[in-house]
């Protein structure tokens, strides 16, 4: 197979994180080339719900999801665009008792290991910072300096800047074959190989591919979570509205149209790369939403559809190095909630292949929480 | 801009944007506005344009209108009934009164 | 109306391909339901059959006329026709498909093993400056008016652009009294050279003399003015005037009306949504499914027939429609191969019959690059407002394809879905890339293809806990 184009580092996937690894691998000045196999931003980064958010996250995640959020409010001087990022905080809503429990129980987690972004709302700021909202709803919790940001347009500026900076990518190029040959990383594709000294799996849903490829297979569940919009509304809504009990992630964007997400998810074909929608579970989430917001309810709804995306089975994703080879790494395995952490994950790759180490807390990201065979522990 | 060829038949009354008017029975929405001489049933979200009925058959979209509380119907799909409100709607009109649906 | 929630069959659309494909399915024993958005049958060719106020057959002609016989047809075969239902998707199940579908506000799920997409075709956009002014509509629009509810444009009326549909439009209000300031012709002078190697087949079509009629009518009915190279609408909140260059020379005319035609092209968005492949089709510069010569498509068990399935006319369409019935007969096991063969022999005659010809008229009305891929200002996208400089920019910026093109600009997230925008950002892109149309591709659609109220989906019954709880909520708001 002809060699096609040769770089410090290899990474495999034009997701956002395999974007925000290029663009910081060119800060730290490697070159990357990045192999996509569609275009770039074409699944799980350029169809989600843009919620950038550290509210309610995994504990593990929080340090990173902290470290991600301050580079979110730097954005346009990171990568030359706005990426559409506009902060009007997110809420989690209790609808009831338990809700509530929950919620408080969290803010107290939180200011237990020292912090302070997660804050419980009572009913009185709830209905003020959520005129729309139904009045059965007891009270929320809030992070003020979360936002929602574009998918698309945020993968796509990342890929910018990294080009800018130098690095290459090429689309419509399927990673096929990853083999190590002396000290550098050889990677087979549909179009020609390439060769680097170092190797990235973003690969996304197809990760778990290059993870068996190097024998340390993971639990990799392929799902489809799906999103709704409407018609555009009059405004109404300003925060990202989430749900505590009943999945539910709610927000009016700036063209006004009404984005409805969850997670309820789609019947998915990885490898045909198609989704198929499920309409009873998007009923369901419509339910939500009519008993949430009733100026919702003649709301058209007007197009559907589902990302391809990687599940973990503990919901948090595989960040750091290889268990088995040398200079390799993986980040990949978001489950439906990677988008906000895309600048900080690049940042880590680029700390780890240029110094071996990283600052932020990766150690419960580690790919060896799965005994060999892949099973959890 | 339309005349009414005669033989029309019986009519049936509507309100648009608070008018009275006799609809023909059996016309669409749209169909009526044209025949009451109502060119522009709407302004865009966007920019707020002035809109009005273009292809008469469901896939244009423009002749979207609120009728009977219900915003972004397609006039040209509905047929009028006796005592309809239609209303024109500017930007992303969302009715106050809509009713809450289904059981 | 209580739709069933379970049959045989579905076929989405109520014009000459459905109402031929339910007739062959139910008059053979399957269980046929038809689902249409307009509230009789008859499509768009046949529009208002059943209830049109011209009772005078001249107006319409015997043309039109004829689907008076298929509409009986179908209404003594069996099936079921649910009118004013709104078909808003299609999915896979166990048994075959699941059909969301409203009607009367409220959207149901109903099971089929097989379905027939019989969606037509609409008119290709015409993207010239102040196309979007109202004013401006459509030469089948207008002819829709006159059909459903005895409507004829008064004061300044203009017509223009190209196609057998625009000359018979002039004719059928000139019948009706209808004045018609002049029609404005942009087929390009000259095309019927390109035309001219598919004359013989023509001349034995059914088409030559009804073409000929109609056109002699057309010129009979008002001021023609050919070789258009330039059109402009123009105006302030509604039309005021026409701007026209033919043989170098610019003219203005005032207008209360504008009705504009440049042919029509496949209704495509149920079947991309399904995931049925398609491709470019050069002679007809339009996106057609890809079909085998029974309408069946790349999706097992959805055939297509019609116009949806590429442009033809209404007794090709038929003729498609029941060669569609029979395949799906005989695909849920009621009629083996050798009889279905037997039943499709005269169709295919038919369709031969009314297929021949179709090339010149294709190539003789193939409507001109300048009004299919406007330029500066024009609106590209009438619902997002989007216009031709900014798609072109956006190219510029590394955009390669409609789809990330809707990411950028939004062209083809509103309510029509890239109904009216679709084609010409394909075009628009693929000239400014110098790539073919196929290549470049087309956007990808998804469910729903036609809005529906969040009530409508909230409201969608799945188990019985599933009734009970919408219930209890209902009642409690």
């Amino acid at each position: 197979m002809s060699l096609v184009a040769t770089a410090d580092v290899i990474v495999i996937g034009g997701g956002l994180h395999g974007c925000s690894a290029a663009l910081h691998l060119a800060r730290a000045g490697l070159s990357a080339l990045v192999l996509e196999k569609n275009y770039v931003g074409r699944h799980a980064s350029g169809v989600n719900a843009g919620g950038v958010r550290t509210l309610s996250r995994h504990e593990a995640e929080v340090p990173l999801s902290l470290a991600a959020m301050a580079m979110w409010h730097g954005i346009a001087e990171l990568v030359d665009d706005d990426c559409g990022f506009e902060t009007h905080g997110q809420i989690r809503v209790a609808e009831n008792e338990d809700d509530a429990a929950a919620l408080r129980q969290r803010e107290a987690r939180m200011r237990a290991l020292g912090y302070t972004h997660e804050r419980w709302i009572d009913r009185d700021e709830l209905f003020a910072r959520v005129p729309a909202l139904a009045r059965h709803c007891l009270g929320g919790l809030i992070a003020v300096d979360d936002g929602a940001a574009l998918p698309y347009q945020t993968t796509a500026a990342f890929r910018r800047k990294a080009e800018a900076l130098g690095q290459r990518f090429f689309e419509g190029v399927r990673a096929q074959r990853v083999q190590r040959t002396g000290d550098a990383w050889t990677v087979d594709t549909d179009r020609g190989s390439f060769a680097g000294r170092v190797l990235v799996n973003c690969a996304g849903a197809w990760a778990d591919r290059i993870c068996a490829q190097l024998g340390e297979p993971v639990p990799l569940e392929v799902i489809a979570p799906m999103m709704m919009v409407t018609l555009r509304m009059p405004r109404f809504l300003e925060p990202v509205v989430l749900g505590t009990a009943r999945p539910l992630s709610f927000k009016q964007t700036q063209e006004d149209t009404v984005l409805i997400g969850g997670g309820r998810r789609a019947r998915v074909e990885r490898d045909a790369e198609t989704t198929e929608l499920d309409f009873r579970e998007l009923a369901a989430s419509a339910q939500t939403v009519w008993d949430l917001f009733p100026v919702m309810r003649a709301a058209s709804v007007h197009r559907g559809w589902a990302g391809i995306e990687a599940r973990m089975p503990d919901d948090i994703p595989v960040i750091g190095p290889s268990s088995t080879a040398p200079d390799a790494y993986h980040a990949f395995g978001f489950s439906a909630h990677g988008f906000e952490l895309g600048p900080i994950v690049g940042r880590i790759m680029a700390d780890l292949i240029t110094t071996g180490r990283t600052e932020l807390p990766i150690a419960p990201f580690a790919i060896t929480r799965w005994n060999a065979a892949g099973d959890s522990p | 801009m339309f005349k009414r060829l005669p033989e029309a038949g019986p009519t049936v009354p509507v309100t648009i944007d608070g008018r009275q008017f006799a609809a023909r029975a059996g016309d669409s929405v749209a169909a009526t506005l044209f025949a009451a001489g109502v060119k522009a049933c709407r302004t865009t979200p966007v920019s707020g344009a002035a809109r009005g009925p273009f292809c008469m058959m469901g896939v244009c979209f423009d002749c979207l209108v609120t009728i009977d509380g219900r915003p972004n119907q397609q006039g040209c799909l509905v047929p009028v009934r006796e005592g309809m409100r239609i209303e024109s709607q500017s930007g992303a009109r969302i009715a106050v009164d809509a009713p809450p649906g289904q059981p | 109306m209580n739709i069933a929630s379970s049959c045989d069959v579905a076929v989405v659309g109520a014009g000459a391909a459905g109402l031929a494909a339910a007739a062959e399915c139910a008059r053979r024993g399957l269980s046929t339901v038809v689902f249409d958005e307009q509230q009789a049958a008859g499509g768009q060719i046949y529009r208002a059959i059943t209830a049109t106020p011209l009772k005078d057959r001249t107006v319409l002609g015997a043309d039109y006329w004829h689907g008076e016989g298929l509409v009986g047809e179908f209404a003594r075969a069996g099936a079921t026709h649910v009118p004013g239902a709104t078909v808003w998707a299609v999915t896979r199940s166990d048994d075959g498909f699941e059909i969301g579908v409203s009607h009367d506000g409220v959207a149901q799920l109903v099971q089929a093993k097989q379905v027939i997409l019989a969606t037509g075709a609409l008119e290709r956009p015409f993207p010239i400056p102040g196309w979007t002014l109202p004013g401006v509509m459509t030469a089948g629009a207008a002819q829709l008016l006159l059909k459903t509810s005895g409507l004829v444009p008064e004061g300044r009326v203009v017509l223009a652009g190209t196609g057998p549909l625009l000359y018979l439009v002039a004719a059928q209000l000139a019948r009706v009294g209808g004045r018609i300031d002049c029609l404005l012709d942009t087929t390009p002078r000259g095309q019927w050279r390109s035309a001219a190697p598919y004359a013989v087949d023509f001349l034995r079509s059914p088409y030559l003399a009804k073409g000929l009629s109609i056109l002699r009518d057309a010129r009979r009915a008002t001021r023609l003015v050919g070789g258009v190279q330039q059109l402009e609408a123009l105006g302030g909140d509604s039309l005021q005037r026409v701007r026209f260059v033919a043989g170098g020379r610019s003219e203005e005319l005032p207008v209360d009306l504008l009705l504009l035609h440049q042919g029509v092209v496949p209704n495509i968005n149920l079947s991309n949504a399904i995931g049925c492949a398609q491709r470019w089709d050069e002679a007809q510069l339009a996106f057609v499914p890809v079909v085998d010569r029974w309408g069946a498509s790349s999706v097992a068990g959805v055939t297509i027939a019609g116009d949806g399935a590429g442009i033809a006319g209404a007794r090709a369409a038929e003729a498609r429609g029941r060669l569609a019935g029979l395949h799906t007969v005989h695909m849920l096991g009621r009629l083996d191969a050798a009889a279905r063969d037997r039943a499709a022999a005269p169709v295919r005659t038919e369709l031969a019959r009314f297929t021949r010809g179709r090339a010149f008229v294709d190539a003789m009305y193939r409507p001109a690059e300048a009004f299919r891929i406007p330029a500066g200002e024009t609106i590209v996208c009438r619902c997002e407002e989007v216009t031709a400089q900014q798609v072109i920019d956006t190219v510029k910026l590394g955009c390669t394809g409609p789809n990330q093109m809707k990411s950028f600009l939004r062209c083809g997230m509103g309510p029509c879905q890239g109904r009216l925008c679709g084609l010409t950002v394909t075009e628009l892109i693929a000239r400014e890339r110098q790539a073919p149309p196929g290549e470049v591709g087309h956007y990808r659609l998804r469910f729903p293809v036609k809005p529906i109220t969040l009530g409508e989906l909230a409201a969608l019954p799945e188990t019985d806990e599933g009734i009970k709880a919408v219930v209890r909520i209902g009642k409690a708001h």
